[in-house]
């Protein structure tokens, strides 16, 4: 379809796939523009940190191949995607982002990726992450910062700013991300694209490189909700590889895009996420969000969750303790880096010398945080107390649920900032995941998607939608009717609005 | 520190001194599989070859709990008569060391899956057999680390040496803790408690089949706790000797343990809270790493793991399942045989418990049972370096063997080279007795050739015997049995020879 053929990269994932199905381009096609696209621009965006041109091409191939044979295809089968550079992609260098890990080959698939050779997807490369999945900017890689298509000089959030820089710049209509507090959500808010952390367990983490175990999640990221939807039932479901993986039939995401229908829905408000400390375009562009909802039949309330106040503090506990033990095994022992090995230094020293070498400040102020606050004496005082927190955290989304069948929030606080601006300042980095953050804790299920431009800078706003542990489908019913008034008013898509790289 | 000379005699320490004793007890469960993922566990496979990216602890990868090692944790806590955590979890022990693939022990902190137990052990003593009830502090579930090799250096240690290999294959495997509670009471009798105890708990775990518990492969190491203190006072510092693994030398550790603590009391000295380790060649233990600032392995709940929560049916269900237990047994079969308590030790200590008890349900003689297979079989398995129980001879064998031994076409020479080549392979006794020409020569003429040739060829020895010295038969006799390759009646070589010859004893 020729067509169609200068459009490929500005296409939806569905769209894609309907046309490949049904031949009016190959895979191979669709694969080779976004493989031109991302020789185009990456060097700008530098959303990836590592392109797989010849593998995607050949997955292609096998597409169009199977189609040709009348072999049936998934519903995403030869449609493009960018995998965060946290799960393990058999013989593709995996870094995470560290130096800690270059050169480091798995010899296996994480179950996501496996899912997603098994769908016949093509996946294009890793994309560009903070180191370990340990900050809200993508500044902290160890490869260098990726940058924001809507400005070049800005952050695209973190921790998966390369996949949803790839998403934003049309490098790839799919990706897959990772949320802990927010590495998802965040992200997209600031890109003006898609992303939903899935209750926890609904996705495998088998194969995802742990930053804090009960916190990670992985899930899918799209410039629509729909291709959310897609990539979200493609990804989604039990693997007995993973103890904390749900085994349960995962709730119809798609047929909740399709329906898009909020009418005779509570919404809440969450009292706690809003107002101080948030940008007014933002607040303007979220209040104006609730409004529509409303308009379209959601009965829209304001909720308490008294708790989430203290939910950055318990997080910025439990995550380093669990961050500290699950980072240990980079000691250069048996992969990755290794510092010092010149037969005069000791085990010890050895080790000492690889993490030193391997850790960018980040990834060290968290370990050292995480290894005080799991010792013997402070155990109670700081990681004992935040499991405790996370409990309240967890009563207040409960009875919030009992009121309203989701919440919502602006997804952060403000719209992209300037790279360099908080690489500095820890605390204030920090605070962009004041919002994302209660939902990891209390392994909800949430979405981030795109409500507008915040009128003072032109950057995009996100709005965050929340909903219990395995009502995941909640999202995309309000997700989904939200987008459509949206793009009714607008005329089109959010991203249609980015600037030309 | 402490060298050989600065000890204080055993019974003199104890005359002075009551000893405490805590013994913490590592056992590799048999499971196929791994605790946490499905890797094989054979032992003395290549280095590295039963591996993948759970148990070498890959980024990425997961544990998932084998529930085979759950339920011989259970099996093995009902037998101890513990209590069964209705709900538990794993834990993080997080400490650097290269055998460690994820630099931290997924094991149990506090809350293990089997808690307050006990074991009842039964010590010889001058005054007849002594029970000793030895009480169960906890019974929890880990995984082992790799194996490190020490290559270059003097002292076989990680420091010093040139280079360290290791073997990952280990790491993984299932184990069990078993802890005690302070085991006192015991006096001059500890050492022989604590070896009672770790003999009760192998004889226990193999009878449940949840380990085939063979220490000679480091499946059983034990780590003994001792201190001392004065009569009436409170309890001493401890030493924790690691890596004790062998029954002896349980035994040796507690004995020269209590020599050494009483030496550094009585010259006014302070234990130290240390790890010591055993030296299997001297008995003795020198001093390892120091414990008086604890090591601190900030445990925490094992995030990848969900909790443990055996349902009642599923304990009810398991206690069903329990054998019946060793002491039982052993007492039940010491009656039923008739046989005295040494006897029976015997019998254990070969490891041949099951084996008599099975040959007799077979129809052997019990006597023929407990003699062939504590005596000359142990012999061949331990040469062959086998265990008993590999040895391919079945019960059917032992009673043709017997049936040849009592209508005397064999005598118990020949038996043992019957039961030689049955288990070398050379077919079912009566093949081997033919194979190898066994046959007893029980033929006179045959016979009185052979003396006649032995006289001939020891003229001054038949000299002697006629002139009544029937003490140098033995000489002929001997020269008999060799030219009948051992296959003639000894005493009627004898009764032929002085026949022969016209004399009498």
């Amino acid at each position: 379809m020729a067509a169609m053929e200068g459009d490929l990269v500005r296409q939806e994932a569905a769209v894609l796939a309907r046309a490949i199905a049904e031949g009016e381009v190959s895979a191979e096609e669709v694969t080779r523009a976004h493989l031109d696209r991302i020789d185009a621009v990456d060097e700008r965006v530098h959303a990836f940190l590592q392109i797989t041109g010849d593998a995607a091409l050949e997955a292609a191939r096998a597409v169009d191949r199977k189609r040709s044979e009348g072999i049936p295809l998934g519903p995403l089968a030869g449609v493009p995607i960018a995998v965060k550079d946290v799960l393990t992609m058999r013989g593709v260098p995996t870094t995470c982002g560290s130096r800690v890990l270059e050169g480091w080959r798995p010899p296996y698939d994480s179950a996501v990726v496996e899912r997603l050779r098994a769908a016949d997807m093509i996946m294009l490369g890793k994309t560009n992450m903070d180191e370990f999945a340990m900050g809200s900017s993508t500044e902290h890689s160890a490869y260098g910062p990726t940058h924001n298509p809507w400005d070049l000089d800005r952050i695209p959030g973190g921790s998966g700013g390369g996949s949803a820089a790839a998403l934003a710049a049309f490098e790839a209509p799919l990706a897959i991300g990772s949320d802990t507090g927010g590495s998802i959500r965040q992200p997209a808010a600031v890109t003006g694209t898609v992303g939903v952390k899935p209750t926890y367990g609904g996705v495998s983490r088998y194969g995802l490189i742990a930053l804090a175990s009960s916190l990670d999640q992985a899930g899918p990221c799209a410039r629509t909700v729909m291709d959310t939807a897609l990539l979200h039932a493609a990804i989604a479901g039990h693997d007995a590889r993973d103890s904390t993986s749900i085994d349960a039939p995962v709730q119809d995401v798609v047929a909740a895009a399709k329906r898009g229908d909020v009418r005779g829905m509570r919404i809440g408000l969450v009292k706690e996420l809003g107002g101080d400390g948030y940008q007014a375009g933002v607040s303007q562009r979220f209040n104006e969000a609730v409004e529509i909802l409303t308009s379209l039949g959601a009965e829209v309330i304001e909720v308490s969750c008294p708790n989430f106040e203290y939910a950055l503090a318990a997080y910025y506990l439990i995550l380093p303790s669990e961050a500290s033990s699950n980072l240990a095994r980079f000691d250069g022992m048996r992969y990755g880096l290794r510092v010092g090995d010149d037969g005069q230094h000791s085990v010890e020293e050895v080790m000492a010398l690889t993490r030193e070498a391997g850790f960018g400040a980040e990834v060290k102020r968290r370990i050292m945080i995480g290894t005080y606050a799991l010792s013997s004496g402070y155990y109670d005082a700081y990681y004992g107390q935040a499991q405790k927190v996370r409990t309240l955290i967890t009563r207040d989304f409960n009875a919030a649920f009992e009121k309203v069948d989701v919440l919502i929030s602006p997804t952060a606080p403000t719209t992209a900032f300037k790279i360099g601006d908080k690489v500095d300042d820890p605390i204030a980095m920090y605070l962009n995941d004041i919002a994302t953050i209660p939902v990891n804790l209390a392994g909800n299920t949430a979405m981030s998607l795109p409500v507008g431009l915040a009128p003072e800078d032109g950057l995009p706003v996100g709005l965050q939608i929340m909903a219990p542990p395995m009502a995941d489908d909640r999202l995309y019913l309000v997700g989904s009717a939200l987008e459509e008034a949206l793009v009714d008013r607008w005329g089109h898509l959010l991203i249609e609005e980015a600037p030309e790289l | 520190m402490s060298t050989a000379h600065d000890t204080v005699d055993f019974d003199e320490a104890l005359a002075m001194f009551e000893p405490v004793l805590g013994i913490e007890t590592h056992v590799e469960l048999g499971t196929n599989s791994k605790m946490f993922c499905s890797c094989a566990t054979a032992f003395g496979a290549d280095a590295n070859t039963q591996v993948c990216p759970v148990c070498l602890g890959l980024p990425g990868s997961l544990p998932v709990v084998n529930r085979t090692a759950v339920e011989s944790t259970i099996r093995m806590g009902l037998a101890l008569n513990c209590s069964i955590a209705p709900w538990c979890r794993f834990a993080r022990k997080n400490y650097f060391y290269p055998d460690m693939p994820k630099d931290y022990q997924v094991s149990q902190y506090d809350e293990p899956l089997c808690f307050n137990g006990y074991l009842d052990v039964t010590v010889e003593t001058d005054d007849g057999p002594r029970v000793f009830r030895v009480e169960i502090e906890r019974v929890h579930m880990e995984e082992d680390t790799g194996k490190l090799t020490h290559a270059g250096g003097t002292t076989g240690r990680i420091h010093g040496a040139d280079y360290s290999l290791v073997d990952y294959n280990r790491a993984g495997i299932p184990l069990i803790e078993i802890v005690t509670k302070p085991i006192v009471g015991t006096g001059v009798l500890a050492p022989q408690v604590a070896k009672a105890y770790v003999a009760e708990l192998r004889d226990l775990m193999r009878a449940l089949g949840v380990s085939d518990v063979r220490m000679e492969e480091g499946s059983l190491r034990c780590d003994v706790n001792v201190s001392l203190n004065l009569p009436g006072a409170e309890w001493g510092t401890r030493s924790e000797t690691k890596n004790v693994n062998s029954l002896r030398s349980v035994e040796r550790a507690v004995h020269s343990e209590i020599e050494r603590q009483a030496a550094v009391l009585t010259t006014g000295g302070r234990v130290i809270q240390e790890t010591r380790h055993f030296h299997e060649d001297t008995g003795r233990s020198t001093s390892g790493r120091s414990k008086e600032q604890a090591e601190d392995y900030r445990y925490f709940p094992e995030p990848d793991l969900v909790p443990v929560a055996p349902s009642e049916e599923w304990i009810e269900e398991l206690r069903g399942t329990l054998p019946e237990l060793p002491a039982l047994k052993r007492a039940r079969l010491q009656a039923a045989w008739g046989i005295g308590e040494h006897e029976l030790q015997t019998i254990v200590n070969a490891g041949a418990l099951e084996l008599v008890e099975a040959a007799i349900a077979d129809g052997v003689d019990p006597a023929a049972a407990r003699k062939w297979w504590t005596g000359e079989l142990a012999r061949i398995a331990n040469d062959r370096d086998l265990e008993l129980t590999d040895l391919p001879v079945t019960s059917a064998q032992i009673r043709r063997v017997e049936e040849l031994v009592a209508d005397g076409s064999l005598n118990d020479k020949l038996a043992r080279q019957v039961f030689d080549g049955v288990i070398a392979g050379e077919g079912d006794v009566d093949a081997v007795v033919a194979g190898r020409g066994l046959a007893v020569v029980s033929d006179d003429s045959s016979l009185l050739a052979a003396i006649d040739e032995a006289l001939a060829a020891q003229p001054d020895v038949a000299e002697k015997i006629r002139g009544g010295k029937v003490q140098a038969a033995g000489a002929i006799v001997g020269a008999v049995m060799k030219t009948t390759r051992g296959q003639a009646d000894a005493a009627k070589v004898r009764a032929l020879l002085l026949e022969r010859l016209g004399v009498s004893e």
